[in-house]
């Protein structure tokens, strides 16, 4: 345990913080991406599946327990992540404070340069997200409780809604394609043969998670759910 | 963004024999470790595309000399890439503009007439500049003296082939054992990360039987003491691998991470047996 406390304290065990949450979270977004899809079977399966998610578990869990158990793990890879993320931040904004006068880039990827970035996006994101359509105080239209698929509807019938989750999604994707390389990098998966495996995998995550998120408000943008 | 030109990828000799450079250069001086520095111009005038870049700066120093100005003051040693003492940032690039080549082994040819070229120390606050482009890379030595060596008694010198190393790990070690410490993986990275140079190390020695027996020990102290130098934290962007003159791959940062993690799992699974 000792040796544990004592990885938190360097930098790589922060790291290894931010990647075992990375997949807790990416886990989760490739149920919640394919569980958005059933969007598509109407809105009698999709409001069934929403309320399946309370039930999911019973009898051994009562009523919403496995789901909040879900939502506290969650919360809790959420919150680890950032203060993770803002604690190694910290420490490399002051590792150079004297900055260049001229100073080029190379290697470094448009994704990996704005990682701090699409993780605040990412941030406030969620943070709507909730409002909008998991408590509906946020939510653009008539909020229903227990009618998700209306209020899923209803709430993309406003373009700037549709562009903000389009633009967190983009965000998402970029945020993926250099976090579950570096993810396996700091677990220390990675090896040269398998290096361009890993990075495929990342490049098909944001493709499909990013992408994935995009299809439920543009399908409702374009008609094809109403 | 700049792209580095791959090795060998340079201009044919021919025709330019005799050829010669006029550039600008944008040099940060700074007279101590206390005092503010700033960027100074001068002109380079009739530079052969012969001359490597230290050459270059050679030929600077000695203009301004006759002037009866402060030379440029900056590291170097071998002249031949191999100790890792002429490390400066030339036009935003660590080691300049091609890859896998030291300052020193830069030629001239590799820069247009009438080009401006900017000439900065790195930038760490793990390297404290000293002078102008010379910087303190004295905690690298730091990271070393805390795990970076192995053990064994002196005496007279072992027969070879007395422990054997299969090929691929001595290849390995060997590709490891090339770093330098010349700290541009530091001074390029967006982080000012020290992870390349650390990984490159431990897996020097965790590839040899010799490096076995202190391998949990050494990660544990040496990345202990990388932080404690107040190098920053790696995102594995990879501008570090990209400008290793002698390219250490990105791939080494990952070995290390899991010797950190198994060697914190072994530490916890000691500490727990023997309490029982
Ligand atoms: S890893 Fe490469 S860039 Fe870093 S100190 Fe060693 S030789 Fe220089
Ligand atoms: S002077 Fe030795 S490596 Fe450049």
């Amino acid at each position: 345990m000792a040796a544990t406390v004592a990885l938190y304290r360097t930098s790589i065990g922060k790291k290894t913080v931010m990647a075992v949450t990375g997949i807790i979270l990416y886990l989760f977004m490739i149920l919640h991406i394919y569980g958005n899809l059933k969007v598509f079977e109407g809105r009698e399966k999709f409001n069934a599946y929403s309320d399946y998610l309370r039930t999911v578990g019973n009898p051994i869990f009562f009523r919403t327990e496995l789901l909040w158990t879900i939502r506290v793990v969650l919360l809790v890879s959420v919150i680890l992540h950032i203060v993770a993320a803002v604690q190694l931040t910290q420490r490399s904004v002051a590792s150079r404070p004297v900055r260049y006068v001229n100073k080029k880039e190379t290697d470094a990827t448009f994704a990996s340069r704005t990682m701090r970035w699409g993780g605040l996006v990412i941030f406030f994101f969620i943070i709507y997200h909730i409002l909008d359509l998991t408590l509906g105080t946020a939510h653009s239209g008539t909020y229903q409780q227990g009618d998700v698929y209306g209020n899923v509807v209803s709430g993309f019938s406003h373009w700037y809604v549709t562009a903000f989750y389009l633009l967190a999604m983009l965000a998402l994707g970029f945020h993926l394609y250099h976090g579950v390389w570096s993810m396996f990098q700091t677990l220390g998966i990675n090896r040269r043969k398998y290096n361009r495996f890993f990075r495929g995998l990342a490049l098909v995550s944001a493709v499909l998670i990013g992408g994935g998120g995009c299809v439920v408000p543009l399908a409702i943008l374009t008609g094809i759910v109403s | 963004m700049a792209t580095l030109a791959s090795r060998g990828a340079t201009a044919s000799h021919d025709g330019d024999a005799g050829r010669t450079l006029n550039l600008t250069l944008q040099v940060w001086r700074q007279k101590n470790a206390t005092s503010a520095g700033k960027m100074v111009t001068y002109e380079a005038k009739g530079i052969s595309v012969d001359m490597s870049f230290l050459e270059m700066l050679d030929v600077v120093n000695e203009r301004l000399i006759a002037r009866g100005e402060e030379p440029i003051a900056f590291d170097h040693d071998c002249r031949e890439g191999i100790c890792g003492m002429c490390g400066m940032m030339i036009n935003g690039i660590a080691h300049g503009p091609e890859r896998a080549t030291t300052a020193c082994e830069l030629y001239m040819r590799h820069f247009r007439d009438g080009e401006t070229i900017t000439i900065e120390p790195w930038r760490a606050k793990a390297f404290p500049v000293i002078k102008d482009l010379v910087v303190d890379r004295g905690a690298f030595d730091r990271i070393i003296q805390a795990g970076g060596y192995i053990t064994a008694p002196t005496g007279g010198a072992r027969d070879a082939n007395a422990i054997l190393v299969p090929k691929a790990d001595a290849d390995a070690a060997f590709d490891y054992a090339a770093c330098i410490s010349c700290g541009a993986c530091v001074a390029m990275c967006p982080n000012a990360s020290a992870m390349l140079f650390t990984a490159a190390k431990v897996a020097h020695l965790g590839h040899l039987p010799q490096g076995q027996p202190e391998r949990d020990d050494r990660v544990l102290r040496m990345v202990e003491q990388m932080d404690v130098e107040g190098f920053g934290a790696c995102t594995n962007i990879g501008e570090c691998a990209a400008v290793c003159p002698k390219e250490i791959p990105m791939d080494v940062i990952s070995y290390m991470n899991r010797d950190l993690l198994r060697a914190t799992r072994r530490k916890d699974r000691e500490a727990k047996t023997s309490n029982e």
